[in-house]
């Protein structure tokens, strides 16, 4: 006997154990396209599909790709919130198609999927990173220490410091916050949220001796002052963190010193 | 097409990419590309942490280290390699931190250190706290950590870019790499990358399973270009099944869930990995653990209607420590399965993992061409390698050490042999073969569909060759295999354009998962034996008179153009340890 498969869909029709309340449903898939290959303008595209609403919104992209629309383009790669590849705009909120269950989404009504906003759109669900990479870039992401030897064993750093800025170590670059914010969406020179959320990463480290630098570079007129402290980005967080909190933090190290 | 020249050029853009980068980067030209953006890359779905006999909250040292490697390997490590992981493991964390990773800290402020499966004090007596760890994302902060560090270098990235082939060219009768051709994703364009050196580092081949750990993207894309171009792959037949995947989804549940005190039970509530492994219990290795999960199925002992999963209770633990030290994986049950861990058990099943096989190189890195011979110009890193650090089974948290300390010495490695060698002609028309294979499948007419295909191939696999094999089920597989590369020739895509055809790249993903899946398949039927992640029910024993050795996995083609895969073996070296039969 070989190892007993576990096929989710090998039982057609019969209910899933525990599940027995959530057959399948149809539900609508409303997505925004564009493909200037074909045509300077985007247009929205109705897919129907039936699907387990415990599913992910990412399951239903792939089932609409895989079977119905091939050209259907979107990036993604983990599939479960690690790696953020997809974010997307789904019902008008900013999130991650894999980290977003259908029967979360009132699948009753078409459900709205299109690119997040503020970055330019290259081909369906598909925008132009750079923007966002350069402004995470400029915040110099990295450790920057004074010391001119190294030392032999690792640095100490007690727990206490450690949690100073366990929050903002947790963000995957998905770009989710920055492109919910309204700031953004007006001046694509703004920072942005995650870029100041990478920010605080470092100037919060005990660690790290060029907070003072990354202050600077925030104080700029592009800088942590266009926070308008909307919360959209602490909403559209997929990993949680506290992001407006994090810039409020920043603000207030550039009022202190303290940091 | 356009051309460029680098001296060292990596493909793939995950830990032992960039661990690389940065070693390459100070000390040559150097290019990296990657089909996706650096900070996708499924090294940040790690969880448990890297291994190291940092020693820092209870004595250890790098030989009993080693020698959980070599055992947690089933005698199939190469011992000299293993010996060099264990010892560079040190330092190897020492770095990261030193980059600035940001790991748990003790009372004393050192790096904290955790248990983890197959890690233990003085040869098996206990285990042992070497796991150091951030949280339950450590892949993640390493992923974070060498790409932030790629930034301060100046590494230069060619994001979305699709190494489809590896360039060979013979020089006085010595087989040497020229090159990559990549497809750049964005404008379907064909690049040449012109190098002195090519390190591959991108990653594993999971996806021709179902139910797996794996990111959509690991299709065994290096492994696929230089098998093609006649290189030999290692003992692709070993995969580890990784015991607590969720349920049906696969999505990893770190074995650092059992290190902080978590337990399997099975439907009576029982805590079966007593009968299995009396000493390390549910901490030991992986392919211990996952048969036994099987095994309890097997026997009626599942959990649910069907029988069919086990649980990994977490229940007994402090909310406050879950939170503290697996605050990633408790949401992953919440938001998958609509479960709090902190009052409910999770329901698991063995998930596929990590492909301890790959593309056999030497402990520089250096790909081997056979038994002995390397082949100049060409690298090799990471879970697309085979050391052969990890044999026939890789204990936890041994895989971020192996990015880490094999990724930095193949980058040492290539630049320094790019500072000596000059770069080599390229063929003619190099990028014919790709223009060729994207032109075909862009164009092909036929009915057969990508999505089909690739199901079938998940399912046969699954059923075949997971955690229990036969001689009955290989041949299934073989069959099952060689019927959908047929059909594969048959496939057509609906997106035609060159703008962002990921349509295109699937198929082109399909083919490598095909012919990978294949040589699995083949090498697993000529290993007459169990050992490790491979596990013959027919043959239950591990034999080491006639099969301690690595599987060579050739692909030859016929003068009538068929192709055939042949086997030869190489041997393990043996250094201190002699194999003892594997008890936990």
């Amino acid at each position: 006997m070989a190892t007993p498969t576990l096929d989710k869909t090998d039982a057609a029709g019969t209910p899933e154990p525990g599940f027995a309340d959530s057959p399948y449903i149809t539900a609508t898939f409303r997505i925004r396209r564009f493909n200037p290959e074909i045509s300077a303008e985007a247009v929205w595209e109705d897919f129907q599909l039936e699907i387990d609403p415990k599913e992910r919104v990412l399951d239903a992209l792939h089932k609409i790709k895989w079977d119905q629309d091939g050209t259907l383009t979107f990036r993604r790669s983990c599939a479960h919130g690690i790696c953020g590849s997809d974010a997307m705009r789904i019902n008008g909120k900013n999130r991650l198609a894999c980290k977003t269950l259908i029967k979360d989404l009132n699948p009753a009504k078409p459900i709205t999927v299109e690119p997040i906003k503020g970055l330019t759109v290259l081909k369906d669900l598909v925008v132009d990173m750079e923007p966002f990479f350069q402004a995470y870039r400029d915040v110099m992401p990295f450790l920057i220490t004074k010391e001119t030897n190294e030392p032999t064993r690792e640095r100490l750093q007690t727990a206490e410091d450690r949690e100073r800025f366990d929050d903002t170590t947790k963000c995957i670059l998905c770009a989710a916050c920055t492109s919910s914010c309204p700031v953004f969406w007006n001046d694509g020179q703004y920072f942005g949220p995650a870029a100041i959320v990478n920010a605080h990463r470092f100037i919060f480290d005990s660690r790290d001796d060029a907070g003072e630098q990354r202050l600077e570079i925030l104080n700029d007129k592009d800088g942590v002052w266009r926070c308008r402290t909307t919360f959209n980005c602490t909403d559209a967080c997929p990993r949680g963190i506290e992001v407006t909190k994090a810039i409020q933090e920043v603000k207030r190290a550039l009022i202190t010193r303290r940091f | 097409m356009k051309i460029h020249k680098y001296d060292t050029v990596i493909v793939g853009a995950g830990g032992a990419g960039m661990r690389a980068a940065i070693e390459a980067t100070k000390r040559s030209r150097t290019a990296v590309l990657t089909k996706l953006y650096p900070t996708r890359s499924h090294t940040g779905a790690a969880q448990g942490g890297m291994a190291a006999a940092l020693a820092n909250v209870e004595e250890d040292n790098w030989e009993w280290h080693t020698f959980d490697t070599i055992k947690g390997g089933d005698y199939l490590v190469d011992q000299d390699a293993a010996e060099i992981l264990a010892k560079e493991a040190i330092d190897a964390v020492l770095d990261l931190e030193k980059m600035g990773l940001p790991f748990n800290r003790t009372p004393d402020g050192t790096i904290d250190q955790r248990r983890f499966g197959g890690h233990s004090r003085n040869h098996g007596e206990a285990p042992v706290r070497r796991s150091c760890y951030a949280a339950d994302r450590t892949g993640h902060m390493i992923l974070q950590t060498l790409y932030q560090n790629c930034v301060k270098e100046g590494v230069e990235f060619f994001n979305e870019f699709y190494v489809l082939d590896q360039l060979l060219v013979e020089v006085d009768g010595v087989k040497k790499s020229a090159g990559v051709v990549a497809y750049e994703l964005a404008t379907g364009e064909i690049h040449v990358f012109q190098a002195k050196a090519v390190i591959y580092a991108s990653g594993g081949t999971g996806k021709f399973f179902k139910v797996t750990s794996n990111a959509h993207t690991l299709t065994g894309d290096g492994q696929a270009a230089v098998y093609r171009r006649g290189l030999p792959l290692e003992d692709m037949e070993f995969f580890q099944f990784h015991p607590t995947g969720i349920w049906r989804m696969g999505i990893l549940l770190t074995e650092g869930a059992r290190g902080e005190g978590g337990i399997l039970r099975n439907k009576d509530g029982e805590r079966f990995m007593e009968k299995y492994a009396p000493v390390m219990k549910d901490l030991a290795s992986r392919d211990v653990v996952s048969r036994s999960i099987y095994t309890e199925i097997r026997e009626g002992r599942g959990c649910g209607p069907e029988g069919d999963h086990v649980y990994l209770d977490l229940t007994h633990l402090p909310p406050e420590q879950l939170d503290a030290k697996l605050p990633d994986i408790t949401e992953f049950a919440r938001t998958y399965l609509g479960i709090e861990p902190y009052t409910d058990p999770i329901p698991i099943q063995p998930t596929a993992h990590y492909a301890m096989g790959g593309i056999p190189t030497n402990v520089q890195g250096e790909v081997l061409r056979d038994n002995t011979t390397v082949v100049p110009g060409l690298y090799a890193a990471g879970e697309v390698a085979c050391v052969s650090v990890h044999g026939a089974n890789r204990l936890g948290t041994n895989s971020l050490l192996d990015i880490n300390v094999f990724g930095k010495r193949a980058g040492i490695a290539a630049a320094e042999y790019s500072a000596t060698a000059s770069h080599i002609e390229l063929p003619e028309d190099p990028s014919s073969q790709v223009v060729a294979q994207i032109e075909r499948l862009r164009t092909a007419t036929g009915n057969e569909r990508v999505a089909d295909i690739r199901r079938e191939l998940q399912e046969c696999m699954d059923a075949n060759v997971m955690v229990f094999r036969t001689e009955q089920t290989i041949k299934t597989a073989v069959e099952k295999i060689a019927e959908l590369r047929e059909r594969y020739l048959n496939v057509s895509v609906q997106d035609k354009g060159k703008r962002y055809n990921t349509d295109l790249l699937e198929a082109v993903e399909l083919g490598n998962l095909l012919d990978l899946a294949e040589v699995m398949a083949v090498s697993a039927l000529a290993r007459k034996e169990s050992r490790g992640g491979h596990y013959r029910e027919d043959y239950p024993n591990r034999d080491d008179v006639n099969f301690m050795r690595h599987t060579m996995a050739y692909r030859e083609v016929g003068d009538d153009g068929t192709e055939s895969i042949r086997l030869d073996y190489k041997p393990v070296v043996q250094t201190r340890y002699q194999p003892m039969e594997r008890k936990y």
